[in-house]
């Protein structure tokens, strides 16, 4: 049990201004904006919007120059903020079918319909370090081309092979709402709707790593990247006031369909099996580790044994928030002097106790 | 004139009121600011205050399946009346109350089919620069569009 403290407000309120002058860091050099941050820090932005799970870039770009740069820091201020907020409803489920693609890549076919575009990507880079970026200068404008005909409809990879029945369909909308772990504690087990908002959430890191254990043999799961598309979607809302969708603006999404190890019976065909991933801004490796823990997850489902850590759910929903998990390990660092002074008391009967019992019987008989 | 003469219950005008709240959307407040003082539109009043608040954004599992939940949106929502007791509503992404409310004006004066021309012309410039930024965006990407080839092994 944990008993509170009081007392250290000057050095508390000398410790924040000192924050402050730290934050700040070395005044000869120029402070950064939240405009410099949010363009040139814009993936760590993104990252930070995933896993503080609201969307507003300029929020979380300012939430990364409070905490400098600590991105579980910066989604603590954007949880933070958020619950001071009302919720106005939900949207209307956004169509990533028709995203104004920025970036398009299949791991399994060479020649989709719409093109695979590399857009703006790290991959085929070459990972040295770029000194020239140490120093100012201009960049060299990005190339054009006039786009071709079918730049403007790319068809979902997963749809191209539901024509002909190779894959499993997605779960069909019966119109039951989904659960939101935002209002209610997650109840085990948990549907796949509600695994999906935990994991879009989850610590970036965590996920990743559970992702990886499947690829070494902790609950395999043999995944193809079927496609990750990169670019804008609408989002709508229908306020009750209007009763029509509402376009609230456009948010860029990060979306990866991942196509696993297939699956047939006596009475049905084999069929290749769906892992879906879905994130803030350009986060792809997030949705692509995402894409495949829910796939992990849903082993139970396709007949599986659940034999990993990535494939038992309560394992993975119930760490995979950063939040909740540094609440957890740096709670420690508060002062537990009431606790410890108890732990330290009991241990000091138990040694007395052991020594008592350990000296030999005449020295006993001796001091007696 | 009626109050709100593009509610719900006449459909056809509904896509031309959500282009024209989708183009506010994305514009910037200066834009919007120049249009409605061109527009030289009469003081609002507010039927509720700008309030900033959220919606929980649903994705769906497969990106075609079942909804899910997967992250809310800071939105921002303004509704305000004008003399002649027209009504105009706006929800924008973001937190900004000033945009959201000049919206809100001209959405009321765009469903005066007497303004409505006006108000198009006012938002024209805005069309066209995001339209432009649209069409570059579309040419930079047609630029990184990639074949990949495979490349045969032995006598396949």
């Amino acid at each position: 049990m944990y008993v509170a403290v009081k007392g250290g407000e000057a050095a508390i309120d000398n410790a924040h201004r000192l924050l402050a002058e730290a934050r700040r860091g070395d005044p000869a050099v120029p402070e950064l904006s939240v405009a410099q941050i949010r363009a040139q820090m814009a993936l760590l932005v993104d990252r930070v919007m995933t896993e503080g799970s609201l969307y507003d870039p300029d929020l979380a770009a300012l939430a990364l120059k409070q905490a400098r740069g600590d991105v579980v820091e910066a989604v603590f201020l954007v949880r933070a903020y958020r619950t001071t907020l009302p919720r106005f409803g939900a949207s209307v489920p956004v169509d990533t079918g028709v995203m104004a693609v920025e970036r398009r890549v299949s791991a399994t076919f060479k020649d989709l319909p719409g093109g695979q575009v590399l857009g703006p990507t790290f991959d085929y880079t070459h990972r040295l370090i770029d000194f020239a970026l140490a120093a100012e200068g201009e960049v060299q404008a990005a190339a054009e081309a006039e786009p071709r005909d079918d730049a403007g409809h790319c068809p979902r990879v997963t749809d191209l092979l539901a024509r002909d029945g190779l894959i499993e369909a997605a779960p069909p909308d019966d119109g039951t709402p989904p659960g939101d772990l935002t209002r209610e504690p997650v109840d085990y087990p948990a549907d796949r709707a509600l695994r999906l908002q935990a994991l879009a959430r989850g610590d970036e890191g965590f996920v990743l790593g559970l992702a990886y254990s499947t690829q070494r043999g902790y609950g395999r799961t043999h995944p193809f990247v079927g496609e990750i598309r990169v670019g804008e979607v609408a989002v709508d809302f229908v306020p009750e006031e209007l009763g029509f969708p509402v376009p609230l603006g456009r948010v860029r999404l990060t979306e990866c369909q991942m196509v696993n190890q297939f699956k047939g019976s006596g009475a049905a065909p084999p069929q290749f099996t769906r892992g879906y991933g879905l994130a803030f801004g350009q986060s792809e490796r997030k949705a692509m580790a995402m894409a495949l823990v829910d796939r992990a997850l849903r082993a139970e489902e396709l007949g599986e044994p659940v034999a990993s850590p990535a494939q038992d759910q309560e394992f993975v929903l119930a760490h995979c928030d950063s939040l909740q998990a540094t609440g957890f390990v740096e709670h420690l660092k508060l002062p537990h002097y009431v606790d410890f002074q108890a732990e330290l008391e009991l241990v000091r009967r138990l040694r007395a106790e052991f020594e008592r019992k350990s000296e030999p019987v005449e020295m006993q008989e001796a001091a007696e | 004139m009626t109050p709100n003469p593009t509610g719900p219950q006449n459909g056809p005008g509904i896509e031309a009121r959500r282009a024209m709240m989708a183009l506010c959307a994305e514009a910037g407040r200066s834009e919007l600011e120049a249009a409605v003082a061109r527009l030289g539109a009469p003081a609002a009043e507010d039927l509720r205050p700008p309030e900033t608040g959220l919606v929980m954004a649903e994705g769906r599992i497969g990106g075609d399946g079942r909804p899910f939940h997967f992250g809310e949106v800071s939105v921002t929502r303004a509704a305000i009346r004008l003399p002649d007791g027209s009504t105009g509503f706006a929800y924008h992404l973001g937190r900004d109350r000033t945009k959201a409310r000049l919206a809100a004006i001209l959405d009321a004066l765009w469903q005066d089919s007497a303004r409505r021309a006006g108000v198009e012309a006012a938002l024209a410039g805005a069309a066209a620069r995001t339209e432009a930024a649209r069409r570059q965006a579309a040419r930079r990407t047609a630029a990184t569009r990639v074949e990949f080839l495979t490349v045969a092994r032995g006598e396949d």
